[in-house]
């Protein structure tokens, strides 16, 4: 059932519950940020709709820095801004930052230690017709190794607001991923979040499977634990918007719970969240670890929908992994 | 003053690279009559101060030089002279490629090239933005010019007329593997910058008087970002190794240093060597 404690909206499994692209997050997010700082700055190359960052601009035009097509620079010169003192915000596609700046992002900003915040936009396949060039896949597996470097994958536009302005005054870099299409809104200003900690979405009082999820997947692992309780197969649902730092104590309980765990993200199934869960339990409680994500391939054009059912994503390739992995049809 | 400020860096580079067993001679050796002029005249700056609010910033992009770059500190009193014989040694703040966080005084980490201009740059507008006077100053290479970034952010600091940023560049027509005009030609740097916006001053880069004045002309130009091109000798100093590109990335023996020593404070054979 679901977890009264995390405060989630009340019509969940409505038809009609409210849709918004997790992106949105990071424009009001911004804007609540830069209210309440004047020294964040938001730089975009060349993206400011679809990034949202023109939401910023709109608001504070002194602060926003259109950087051009420049990926490069435009971290480099987040770095420089964030050493006199501003928290600059870069804003691109994932696929592009940390893509293409990734030694930028190293260097001049993990190990020159400067709180920059990168947000990478139109992560996952779910981007939908652009293809493959632009369904950014590695990007949590490239930013969870790099030290000192927090990782945040929002399941929601509202969790990713509330992402964005923890972000502007934490003193280590941060990356947020974002997605581009519409997804449930599942939390609600009263929902908690921060950096470090798990939110328990779905709970058994003898789950056999704990499936951890990471990003708005959490959604499609809510619908299905609905489904698969109607069928009599009880499991717990872990989301986890922060990959980096860890809820290694969550994780660990959950584990313990159910014996089993499944893993999900719209990521490569190796390296990223699921890669840090299972490293984790490898060492500390060892049990069957299935990873959901995308296996050692690139994505390709279609609906979101397709391509979420193709990857075996969707709520229903959730349902399917719960049973192959206890062996019941 | 300064020239003999230049040569005692020159000599502290030797003594630190040999201990070191590694790192670059070439570069470090000329750029040290620039980076006497930084230390000792240009920048506004407090040894005992490091964090100095109202200090000048001085970038240092191409990092592997970074010898010249504590050395210069260390005479300027921000650790003692003898620290620079940690130089590339485990537990020593003075690493092989600098990094910002281990040592006050350095504004940047910097190593792989082609990133300390836009970080200037980045850092020029944020104190513009506040209305801040002190002034940016970049240092960098002219090899690093093959980098892509380099030129993403000679765009960008024209587009917000950076008047309070100058760029340096040790133009010494070596990298590692050749003479820059054989691996990826450059020139001409002062068109090519001019055409991007930038105010273009090229000078004599052991004429420490001209690297003062150009300094203070590029003060005088408000409305847009200065670039110096500083006409370096790799090795100066050393009449065995200028000009020899083989001594860009590496350290000279022990016996090798003792005779380039002699020929540093002998004036590169001006002074008769009994003297030296």
């Amino acid at each position: 059932m679901l977890n009264k404690d995390s405060k989630l909206v009340e019509d969940m499994f409505a038809k009609d519950i409210a849709q918004k692209p997790t992106r949105d997050g990071f424009g009001a997010g911004t804007v609540e940020a830069g209210k309440k700082d004047a020294n964040v700055v938001v730089l975009c190359a060349d993206l400011k709709e679809s990034t949202r960052a023109e939401w910023f601009e709109k608001e504070f035009p002194d602060r926003f820095i259109e950087v051009g097509v420049a990926e490069q620079n435009m971290a480099t010169v987040a770095a420089g801004m964030a050493a006199v003192g501003k928290r600059p915000f870069i804003a691109s596609y994932a696929a592009f930052s940390p893509g293409r700046n990734y030694e930028q992002i190293r260097t001049t900003i993990a190990l020159n230690r400067q709180p920059v915040v990168i947000a990478g936009m139109h992560a996952g396949v779910s981007v939908g017709p652009d293809g493959a060039t632009h369904q950014m896949l590695e990007d949590i597996g490239m930013m969870r190794m790099l030290p000192g470097m927090n990782v945040i994958v929002p399941g929601d536009a509202e969790e990713a607001r509330k992402a964005v302005v923890a972000a502007a005054t934490c003193e280590s870099p941060t990356y947020i991923r974002f997605g581009r299409t519409a997804t449930p809104v599942f939390t609600t200003p009263e929902t908690p979040f921060s950096f470090g900690k798990a939110l328990p979405l779905w709970e058994s009082d003898a789950p056999k499977v704990a499936i951890l999820s990471t990003g708005a997947l959490s959604y499609e692992a809510l619908v299905a634990a609905r489904a698969l309780a109607a069928d009599g197969i009880e499991v717990s649902v872990l989301h986890n918007p922060s990959v980096k730092p860890l809820d290694e104590v969550a994780i660990m309980a959950s584990a313990k719970k159910a014996g089993r765990v499944i893993t999900l993200e719209e990521h490569q199934a190796a390296g990223g969240f699921g890669g840090a869960v299972a490293e984790l339990l490898g060492m500390s409680y060892p049990v069957p670890v299935v990873r959901l994500g995308v296996q050692d391939a690139f994505g390709q054009s279609g609906t979101p929908e397709e391509l979420l059912a193709h990857y075996g994503l969707s709520a229903q390739g959730i349902t399917a992994a719960v049973r192959r992995m206890l062996g019941v049809h | 003053m300064l020239e003999t400020k230049a040569e005692e860096i020159r000599e502290t580079i030797l003594d630190m690279l040999v201990q070191a067993g590694s790192g670059h001679t070439a570069g470090p050796l000329g750029m040290s009559d620039l980076f006497a002029a930084f230390y000792f005249h240009i920048l506004k700056h407090d040894p005992k101060n490091p964090d100095w609010e109202e200090r000048d910033r001085l970038i240092l992009s191409n990092g592997h030089t970074v010898p010249v770059r504590y050395s210069a500190m260390a005479h300027a009193g921000y650790f003692p002279v003898e620290e620079c014989l940690t130089l590339r040694k485990f537990g020593s703040r003075l690493q092989g490629h600098p990094e910002r966080d281990r040592l006050p005084g350095l504004e940047t980490t910097s190593g792989p090239l082609g990133s300390g201009l836009s970080q200037a740059a980045g850092i020029a507008l944020a104190l513009k933005m506040d209305g801040k006077k002190n002034r940016t100053y970049v240092m960098m290479s002219d090899g690093e010019q093959q980098e892509g970034n380099i030129w993403e952010a000679v765009l960008f600091a024209a587009k917000y007329g950076l008047g309070n940023l100058t760029a340096v560049m040790d133009r010494n027509n070596i990298q590692i593997d050749g003479l820059t005009e054989d691996v990826m030609p450059l020139d001409s740097l002062k068109e090519k910058y001019e055409a991007f916006g930038w105010h273009v001053l090229e000078i004599d880069g052991h004429n420490i008087e001209a690297f003062v004045e150009a300094c203070d002309e590029a003060k005088a130009v408000v409305e847009k970002p200065t670039l110096i091109i500083a006409r370096t000798i790799p090795g100066k100093g050393v009449p065995d190794i200028e000009g020899d590109y083989t001594w860009h990335g590496k350290p000279p023996s022990k016996e090798e240093a003792a005779r380039f020593v002699k020929e540093l404070r002998s004036g590169a054979g001006r002074v008769p060597h009994e003297y030296a």
